[in-house]
């Protein structure tokens, strides 16, 4: 299935969080990711959803968001042209002993050390979703404790904002 | 969440699917009208005055033109139901509230206005589910009020608690659930609005009760705030006419009708297209009466039950000109053999209609009273330009299907009165300036089979849900939106029992609609299935209200317990004078009890799971296609 990313302006009202993913729900789409936050516009908030859709799918996952009467605008953000995060934090097992090898591998992706203990450490990272999988796969000899994800923020490369000629008029 | 700030022009036009970074949006704004225009009703100026949101509530719905509701008062919507006494708002207080929304449904189908229904929070409420869904399913406007616990209680599981705008949300087309009183003007502008345009469909207003008692400052015309909502009316200049060259070129087209032409009330521009283009027309289980059945273009209903000619011309066709219909599996058949060889020109309000069930090749968004003039034009200008098609083989062929398949029905072996007949002669006696509203199951085809629709808003019935027991709630609502009709509630005995109790309402608010009970005493279209494909096992579907049985109930026992008038008809020679009997009686609803025989099966018919190609004639019967002249 190919991945897409969809930016989605919406009105920030109650329900429109379960109004987007119930449409989902409903209507058998698969929603790979999801995060919401405000925008620099009071009263919108932003979601940015990655979906799994081959084919036609995904003009229809747009068209049937575009009908929920809170949706302002939808634009979908391909790798070349947006920026693509994702956070994490992971709870790795180090004593004394792998320590070091733990912080090693941790600054090899640029993450950053936020919590020791005797017996483990926690590991921030931020990045494309192939990079923080790449993390893992290297923390995972030493012993997942405990990992949390957000959802893939993404954004458009250049000066344009996805809330310029939607917004802007009032 | 009231945001107060009137949409901008610019706002309104910036929302489209995006393709790609930054996708483009419509600059230059199309809707420049303030948008106090989208508020329905006259628009009347009303400064700035203190009242109760009980009072915002009605004071509004008079302010955007109401003139008749339908409900059922309880706990949480009590504080409103005291201003509606002193209102000029037609209040009909139903028995159920399931009455109230088919009501409302039936209302809105005859008048093309926004129907209303209104019901207490909890079990009143979640009574009004199966009518939201089926106003949902055939995009019918709909504004559904409900009453709500205080703010202060919502969420603790309180007494007649329910997330109705939670239950809703997957059936409505938009919902609110109010708690500030100053928001009650805007909030109900938005819902007739948004149920009333683009896509019509239910809106649901849920108040809480506290809202409602609060004191709050009322003035009109609100301001419409919508920001996410904007649909398209006029198709696209470059896709009309990319249209009109696939109709110029097209051997074999033929025009696919909906229910969005009667919800565009585009049946005169879609006489001028089909007589322009001489293509033949279908008009689906939605569409009868779009376009008039007596007019020689007019080759049928097509879909499961649909004529041979109708089933057969999309099938072979080369061009489908889609016009408000939404390729639903009950017409298709299996949708990987539907219409094999043909282009598709797809023309819907919805764009997500647009290549959902199947691929268009000429899609164009908009409403069909703009589409289908402008198609016109442009089809004309291509015939002038590039010549006029010659359709004569297809007729040829076609009006041989026709000819050789029409519909019909054989005589029951047990003696009984075949319900076709009875329909027909009901649809023959009382004419096209009738309403004829049925339930689901056999009746209801043969009502879309048997009776002759000349003009739009005449046939009423619940298309995409399948209701059983919308007949007589919306028969009832039917008559409320135009009096001088004559309604008729073409029913099933099944059918009939799950909705009855409207007739008290009738009866009192003098309402007086025509119920045909087409009583096989069984629940006549899941038996036809249980012969057909289960070995004639009948499991539960006899009902035992028709010959020789014990008749639980007595229709006309229970017409008279109702204090309507009670008819039964047993005998082919009296379904005339039965029928006449009915039409006679004005001053208060009539039920006829028409006991037909239970044998009888709707055909022609395509068995689920196979192509079109497959359709039966009669049992094991089907046409042959290869057949010379």
């Amino acid at each position: 299935m190919t991945r897409h990313t969809l930016s989605v302006l919406v009105e920030d009202k109650p329900g429109v969080l379960t109004r987007v993913a119930s449409m989902f729900a409903r209507r058998a789409f698969n929603i790979n990711s999801l995060a919401v936050g405000p925008t620099e516009i009071a009263g919108i908030s932003r979601m940015t959803v990655v979906v799994d859709a081959d084919g036609d799918l995904i003009e229809q996952v747009t068209k049937q968001l575009n009908k929920l009467v809170n949706v302002i605008k939808i634009v979908e953000l391909v790798a070349e042209n947006s920026v693509q995060r994702d956070h994490i934090l992971v709870k790795v097992r180090a004593d004394a002993a792998t320590r070091l090898q733990v912080t090693q591998a941790a600054d090899l992706f640029r993450a950053s050390v936020v919590d020791v203990s005797t017996d483990s450490l926690t590991i921030e990272a931020t990045g494309y979703a192939d990079k923080l999988a790449a993390l893992l796969n290297v923390l995972e000899p030493f012993g997942i404790r405990e990992i949390v994800q957000s959802g893939t923020l993404a954004i458009g490369r250049g000066t344009r904002s996805m809330s310029d000629r939607a917004l802007r008029a009032s | 969440m009231s945001k107060g700030t009137p949409a901008s022009p610019a706002l309104m036009a910036a929302k489209s699917p995006g393709h790609g970074a930054q996708a483009s949006t419509h600059a230059g704004a199309v809707s420049t009208s303030s948008q106090a225009s989208a508020v329905v009703g006259p628009n009347n100026v009303v400064a700035p005055i203190q009242m109760t949101g009980s009072e915002a509530l009605v004071r509004s719905l008079e302010e955007l033109g109401v003139k008749d509701i339908f409900g059922l008062p309880g706990g949480a919507i009590l504080p409103t139901y005291d201003p509606l006494m002193a209102s000029d708002l037609n209040h009909i207080l139903v028995r159920h509230e399931q009455g109230a929304g088919h009501a409302a449904q039936g209302y809105a189908m005859v008048t093309g206005e926004v129907g209303v229904c209104i019901a207490t929070s909890g079990p009143g409420a979640t009574n009004l589910v199966t009518a939201i869904m089926d106003a949902h399913m055939d995009s019918v406007p709909l504004v559904a009020i409900t009453g709500q616990v205080s703010s202060a209680v919502i969420g603790t599981d309180a007494f007649q608690e329910a997330d109705i705008v939670g239950i809703t949300m997957p059936i409505t087309k938009h919902s609110y659930l109010v708690t500030d009183p100053n928001d009650i003007p805007r909030v109900l502008a938005e819902a007739f609005h948004l149920a009333s345009t683009g896509r019509p469909g239910p809106v649901l207003v849920d108040f809480a009760k506290d809202a409602q008692q609060a004191q709050m400052t009322f003035s009109w015309p609100p301001v419409i705030d919508l920001p996410g909502y904007r649909p398209v009316f006029r198709g696209h200049s470059k896709q009309l006419r990319e249209a009109a060259r696939l109709i110029r070129e097209a051997k074999k087209p033929v025009l696919y009708v909906g229910g969005g032409v009667i919800k565009a009330n585009a049946s005169e521009e879609l006489l001028i297209l089909a007589e322009l283009t001489g293509a033949p027309v279908v008009t689906t289980l939605m569409a009868r009466g779009a376009f008039p059945d007596s007019h020689t273009l007019h080759v049928g209903m097509p879909g499961m039950h649909g004529t041979v000619s109708a089933v057969t011309a999309l099938q072979q066709s080369d061009l489908l000109i889609t016009l408000g219909a939404r390729f639903d599996d009950r017409v298709t058949g299996v949708l990987s053999s539907f219409a094999p060889h043909a282009k598709v020109i797809h023309a819907d309000i919805d764009p997500a209609e647009i290549s959902k069930n199947r691929t268009a090749d000429v899609p164009i968004v908009g409403s069909l009273k703009e589409i289908i003039p402008d198609l016109s034009a442009a089809v004309k200008v291509e015939f002038e330009s590039n010549g006029t098609p010659d359709l004569g083989d297809w007729w040829a062929f076609l009006g041989n299907l026709r000819d050789t398949y029409p519909l019909g029905w054989t005589e029951p072996e047990d003696g009984l009165m075949s319900p076709q007949r009875v329909i027909s002669r009901i649809g023959e006696l009382t004419g096209p300036e009738g309403v004829y509203v049925a339930g689901v199951g056999q009746h209801q085809m043969w009502a879309a089979q048997f009776i002759k629709y000349e003009r739009p808003r005449s046939w009423l019935n619940s298309g995409g849900a399948g209701t059983m027991g919308y007949s007589v709630p919306a028969a009832m609502g039917a008559k409320v939106g135009s009096p001088d009709r004559v309604v008729w509630a073409i029913d099933g005995d099944g059918c009939f029992q799950m909705t009855n109790q409207e007739l008290a309402t009738c009866r009192i608010n003098n309402i007086p609609i025509k119920v045909a009970i087409i009583n096989n005493s069984s629940l006549g279209m899941v038996r036809q299935w249980q012969t057909l494909f289960y070995n004639s096992r009948y499991s539960n579907t006899d009902l035992n209200t028709g010959h020789d049985t014990i008749r639980v109930p007595d229709f006309v026992k229970l017409a008279d317990a109702y204090g309507c008038a009670g008819l039964r008809c047993e005998r082919v020679e009296d379904i005339d004078a039965t029928i006449e009997a009915a039409l006679a009686i004005n001053d208060r609803p009539v039920i006829i009890d028409f006991v037909v025989s239970p044998d009888s099966m709707v055909w022609p018919m395509v068995p689920s799971g196979v192509s079109n190609d497959q359709i039966q004639v009669a049992r094991n019967m089907t046409p042959v296609w290869d057949e010379e002249d």
